[in-house]
């Protein structure tokens, strides 16, 4: 059988890492986590915690540290060795793990009574432990008394405190070898030969030891040390030691180790004498230097960028989006450079175009260009005080200043948030107003800061109007900047045709995403490139608007009464509508978001990003795999954050009511008698030709007087808190943090959303019972019911969400508001509307005609204007 | 009997058949209705704080209604029956400001269940009935923050979880119990606490006794609150070397079938089953009937993969007996061989064999 041999971090450590003894004694726990967290990224099994140091309070730095781990699910994962030559310090340890630990170490070194002893509680507390080959007379040195020491313990464990064999693992002892002195020449091999031995006559007993000290003379010269340990392990592997504290993933294979080293190493390590004549050790020492390489290697995997020099350091940072060592790079660059602004715009800005070439050329990906960020800003952020100190700083020139907005009465950003980033990350600087920003404020800031163009975004269908609306106002202003329009309700159609048109001053140029927006500004800024550009996108707006005009006169539609004669209509004599199992509002949550977390779709997520395809195939996409992968990891790490932390709050509020369809409405009525209307949903009814049914929401409900039927609602947000969660990490520099959470937070949201749908269908309304539970179906939607939601396709009027909420009192229930175009706030909500009928469907209303509208108008209160403005984006017809 | 004939006596009726545990304790109370002066009794009739809702405490102030419902399950056939005592640790009850009286409550919550199954012995000797000391979970967990701002905050140390459990396992002894059962497990950690303080109890002279462990699944997730799968919550706790092992509460039997087939293959130990009434419905009242639970935990006993069968929330002495009645006669799960290997655990189980 192949051995198996496990590997035990080392790293958290104080007495072996003079990095991680450093975070703790400076009490920097969130660093010293993330060093564990990189042991047990890079393959340690079991993660060996040692808080021995003078200075140091052990005891108190082992509690700390053992319940912060606790908190760290992708930490927590793994055993822990509690490693101390304390007894209170392991005690202390292990009074924090629930997990089994290992106890290292304890010995006879003081005798067999407290030995006895310190073995019955490992045991009463459920640990394993490592015993030292140590006694009365000291540490086993020779073969026959470590294996002398190792049977006495395990007789006395095994026989008298009644330990688990194969809880027991013993430590013989490894010490260091090629030292000059002659007695330690057989050190290691004492080791390996102790080791064959205990393995065969202590049964179910394990060998383990700290293999750095093998080494020990060496030290200085690391490739020649992991020689030295690569070759001992395998030959101590081979005689069968189970388990070492080694730097995972730092060891070269014995294979690719020179052969001519690997032959030297080999016969310190035995104690051969060598072909030479020389010694071993003597031999070693004259090759040593050839193989010490320039300076003193890194440890860790991958590790050979820090070789080269500062700048290529930086572009490797930056591309690569490591924070680890920017600031001593940055540091580095700044002691060399005649200015710390020459640190930005030399080789950081160096950098930051190899990013930007790269993401141009397809070969990065949104997700890794905003951690990019993330290092730009760290290192800008460490030569701040720098260009402050130096009075003369003028300030960087950055290449072009862009005005950043979501408009009035919208509040989703994070497709915002993501193209400032990028625009940042191309040298480009955002001054970003955030959300909600009136048009008067959005042009006094850009006059103010003097932009070189505006940016404006929104993601429901009412910014459309105000986009248009920002856009005469800056006609009337007199600007002439270009004007930026971008989000998820935008398009080139909708700019072409009706933002456009407004701005005849400037450029309007609808920008798809991200990717595409550092080319449209640059472009845009460009003296050479600009007047091209902007020909070109009129002219192409030119053949947009010629399109939609023709398209304009080719969308027959029927009229109303027509439509209505097509209605679906079930047949509701066969049809007995299930009641709700209670009738009324409940408010539901705070909602476990651990469970939410489950079952996020992850779809949309990474679409998010820009990187399209299904999950979870696209972990294995060719071209964007790795990307996704990283990602996917960053994401699931920072959802654990936020459920543990509890970052955000879920809640959210149901009602059923009697409901029946009076013609294209849906009454509400407060109790069965049915006498009492509380409330009244609108729908809209499909016009276009068309076989089979022109559907409203409306043909879902049972019309009065046939059946008493009801109807549902909701309102959903994961977004308590999210705000506060994002400007945290926005205020920390940190971006991509900030639009992961908040991306986060959505997807939270989405699953809520699902998760209630879910128990509204087999508990609260109750009537798909036995309703089997399999995500991908969720997802595919393949069950009965529908769970529409105003401002989607099957009702794009978003001003139904107002009879929604006050039926719900949805903002008292959920902390959810509706702003003045009506989209919700917190930004991860959702609210819809429940019908059960098994051939209820999602469909797309699709543009409708004048007479729809003036009948539309007349039910809802309105006149003419105020319904075509509301449901502007799907008139058939050009408003008088 | 003495006691250490009971246990024998016990350990050869698992041998033979699947034992049956009792139901639920909180809805049967809630159904009498009891109003704050049950509560109080004499004995508390000053106290300055509201008892209502402190069902442990009855084991003083009504004693009669315990004693009937350990006699209304012992009647529906369970072989064992916990003691009254879920929430009476001095962490427990501090809500009730009642951690004077902890002592007490364990004492005669076990003096009681211990009367009433010597009762049934005597009358139908060819089943002896058994009291199990209830340790259930406490407010306050020693894996997880209490402090959102503060991943390392914690309400408590070890040691006064310890010495909570200490003082609630010692008076359990003394009044009589004949095993202990450490229920609804959450945090893993908790668990070890209560483990080491009866395991220290053997110093002190106490005869040892064996100990039962169920721990609670909490979601479909398939892991403890705390956040372990089932099997590194095996390895972190089978040093107790436990009489039992299994899972309760927070699922019904047919969420809890999966974790209990995990349980069952990788425990070398009896083990047991006492899942609630399905979920609670949407008034957080459990609608499982009796036949129904009584026909699924049939299925898990046909399967081999149960020692012991009972009931938790949502249960009755109905559900027991149907219990009872379908699994009379049926074959105990063997227990299974496994090879030795170093079992470790952190939230996920870690095994290197040998």
């Amino acid at each position: 059988m192949r051995p198996v041999f496990v590997n035990i971090g080392e790293r958290t450590n104080v007495t072996g890492s003079a990095k991680f003894r450093k975070l703790v004694a400076e009490g920097d726990y969130p660093e010293a986590l993330s060093v564990a967290r990189q042991q047990v990224d890079a393959g340690a099994q079991v993660l060996d915690v040692n808080m021995d140091e003078g200075l140091l309070d052990s005891v108190a730095a082992m509690k700390t540290f053992l319940n912060l781990i606790a908190a760290e699910p992708d930490i927590a994962r793994v055993p822990i060795m509690v490693d101390s030559s304390k007894w209170e310090v392991i005690e202390a340890g292990l009074k924090c793990v629930q997990g089994k630990a290992i106890v290292n170490s304890i010995s006879l070194k003081e005798g067999e009574e407290k030995f006895v002893e310190q073995a019955k509680k490992c045991l009463r507390y459920g640990a394993a432990v490592v015993v030292m080959a140590f006694d009365e007379q000291g540490q086993a040195d020779t073969q026959d008394r470590k294996v002398a020491i190792c049977t006495r313990a395990y007789k006395v464990l095994t026989e008298t405190v009644g330990f688990p064999p194969e809880d027991i693992i013993f430590d013989p002892n490894i010490f260091a070898i090629a030292t000059g002195i002659e007695e330690h020449d057989n050190y290691a091999v004492d080791f390996i030969e102790a080791t064959r031995r205990i393995k065969a006559e202590l049964p179910h007993a394990r060998i383990s030891g700290g293999v750095s000290n093998v080494s020990f003379s060496f030290r200085g010269n690391e490739p020649v040390r992991r020689a030295i340990h690569s070759v001992f392990l395998f030959h101590a592997i081979a005689a069968g030691m189970d388990m070492g504290i080694v730097n995972a993933g730092d060891l070269p294979v014995y294979d690719d180790i020179p052969a001519e080293l690997r032959e030297a190493v080999e016969d310190v390590v035995l104690n051969r004498k060598s072909a030479s004549g020389l010694s071993g050790t003597e031999r070693l020492l004259e090759l040593a230097p050839k193989y010490k390489g320039g300076k003193s290697e890194q440890k860790g995997p991958d590790l050979a960028w820090r070789l080269a020099d500062v700048g290529a350091r930086l572009t490797h940072a930056l591309v690569h989006g490591i924070t680890e060592y920017i600031e001593a790079d940055t540091e580095e660059a700044r002691q060399v450079a005649e200015r710390p602004l020459h640190v930005i715009e030399g080789p950081l800005m160096d950098g930051m175009n190899v990013v930007g070439d790269l993401f141009g050329a397809g070969k990065m990906f949104l997700p890794q260009v905003v951690k990019s960020a993330r290092v730009m800003k760290q290192a800008v952020a460490y030569l701040l005080p720098f260009m402050e100190e130096e009075k003369a700083g003028t300030g960087r020139q950055a290449a072009g200043k862009i005005l950043m907005a979501t408009v009035k009465g919208d509040v989703h950003d994070i497709g915002k948030n993501i193209v400032g980033v990028v625009l940042q990350c191309n040298n480009y600087e955002v001054i970003d107003l955030g959300v909600m920003v009136p048009a008067d404020r959005i042009l006094d800031e850009a006059v103010k800061h003097k932009v070189d163009m505006v940016g404006l975004s929104g993601l429901i269908t009412p910014s459309l109007d105000e986009m248009a609306f920002v856009a005469g106002e800056m006609e009337r202003r007199g600007f002439t900047i270009p004007l930026l329009i971008g989000g998820a309700t935008t398009s080139k159609t909708h700019t072409a045709v009706k933002i456009a048109p407004q701005y005849k001053a400037g450029p309007t140029v609808y920008t798809l995403d991200a990717s595409r927006a550092v080319g449209t500004v640059s472009n845009l800024l460009s003296p050479t490139e600009k007047d091209r550009f902007m020909g070109e996108v009129a002219a192409d707006y030119v053949k947009v608007r010629e399109q939609f005009a023709r398209g304009q006169g080719a969308r027959a539609r029927r009229s109303l009464a027509e439509a209505r004669d097509k209605a679906f209509t079930p047949d509701w004599t066969t049809y007995d509508p299930p009641k709700p199992s209670f009738l009324g509002t409940r408010a539901i949550g705070p909602y476990d978001l651990s469970e939410l977390a489950r079952h996020i779709d992850w779809t949309p997520f990474f679409a998010s990003w820009e990187l399209v395809g299904r999950y979870p195939a696209i972990l294995e996409d060719d071209v964007v795999g790795a990307a996704a992968r990283d990602l996917f990891r960053d994401a699931q790490a920072m959802l654990a954050r936020i459920v543990q932390e509890g970052l955000v709050e879920a809640k959210g509020v149901v009602g059923f009511w009697p409901a029946n369809a009076d013609g294209d409405d849906i009454v509400l009525y407060a109790d069965e008698a049915r006498a009492t209307e509380v409330g009244r949903f609108h729908t809209l009814r499909q016009q276009m030709l068309k076989d089979g049914a022109n559907v409203a929401l409306a043909d879902f409900i049972a019309p009065v007087g046939t059946r008493p039927d009801y109807v549902g609602g909701f309102a959903v947000t994961a977004g308590l808190g999210e705000h506060e969660m994002v400007a945290t990490f926005r205020d920390a520099g940190d971006d991509y943090s900030a639009i992961l959470s908040q991306a986060l937070a959505d997807r939270l949201a989405e699953a809520f959303a699902e998760a209630l749908h879910r128990k509204v269908r087999t508990e609260l309304w109750g009537y798909a019972p036995d309703e089997p539970f399999d995500l991908d179906q969720l997802i595919g939607e393949k069950y009965r019911g529908i769970r529409p939601a105003a401002g989607y396709p099957a009702q794009p009027d978003h001003t139904e969400k107002t009879v929604l909420f006050q039926l719900l009192d949805a903002t008292a229930a959920t902390g959810i508001a509706l702003t003045e175009s009506l989209a919700m706030t917190p930004p991860s909500s959702v609210s819809g509307l429940y019908f059960a009928h098994p051939e209820a469907h999602y469909f797309g209303v699709g543009r409708i005609e004048k007479d729809q509208v003036a009948d539309y108008a007349r039910r809802k209160g309105w006149d003419l204007k105020t319904a075509e403005r509301w449901l502007g984006p799907i008139l058939n017809y050009e408003p008088g | 009997m003495t006691r250490a004939e009971r246990i024998a006596a016990l350990k050869a009726a698992a041998k033979q058949r699947v034992l049956i545990l009792d139901g639920s304790w909180g809805v049967m109370i809630q159904k009498r209705g009891l109003a704050e002066a049950d509560y109080r009794g004499q004995r508390f009739k000053d106290h300055a704080v509201q008892l209502k809702g402190d069902n442990d405490i009855l084991c003083l102030t009504r004693p009669d209604i315990i004693a009937e419902l350990h006699d209304a399950y012992y009647a529906a056939g369970a072989d064992i029956s916990e003691t009254n005592t879920f929430s009476a640790t001095s962490i427990g009850q501090g809500e009730y400001e009642a951690q004077a009286a902890v002592r007490d409550i364990n004492f005669e919550g076990a003096r009681i269940a211990r009367e009433t199954a010597d009762r049934w012995t005597a009358k139908e000797p060819h089943k002896p009935r058994f009291v199990a000391g209830s340790i259930g979970p406490l407010p306050v967990m020693l894996s997880m923050s209490s402090d959102v701002n503060d991943p390392g905050a914690r309400k408590v140390t070890f040691d006064q979880v310890y010495e909570a459990y200490r003082e609630q396992a010692r008076a359990l002894h003394e009044g009589g119990c004949d095993l202990f059962l450490i229920e609804t497990i959450t945090d893993t950690l908790n668990c070890k606490a209560a483990i080491k303080a009866i395991m220290d109890l053997a110093d002190e002279g106490y005869e040892e006794l064996p100990i039962w462990i169920s721990g609670t699944i909490t979601d479909r997730s398939g892991r403890t609150l705390s956040g372990q799968t089932v099997e590194a919550f095996w390895n972190s706790i089978k040093h107790a070397k436990p009489f039992a092992v299994g899972l309760n509460c927070a699922l019904g039997a047919e969420l809890m079938r999966p974790h209990i087939a995990e349980l069952s293959r990788i425990a070398d130990t009896l083990v047991s089953a006492y899942p609630n009434a399905g979920l609670p419905n949407a008034m957080g009242e459990y609608d499982e009937t009796p036949d129904q639970t009584g026909h699924m935990l049939h299925e898990w006993a046909q399967a081999g993969i149960v020692n012991i069968l009972g009931g938790c929330c949502g249960t009755t002495p109905d559900h027991i007996k149907h219990v009872a009645d379908e699994v009379k006669g049926m074959k105990p799960r063997a227990l299974p061989e496994r090879p030795t290997a170093l079992r470790l655990a952190g939230l996920e189980p870690f095994e290197l064999a040998s």
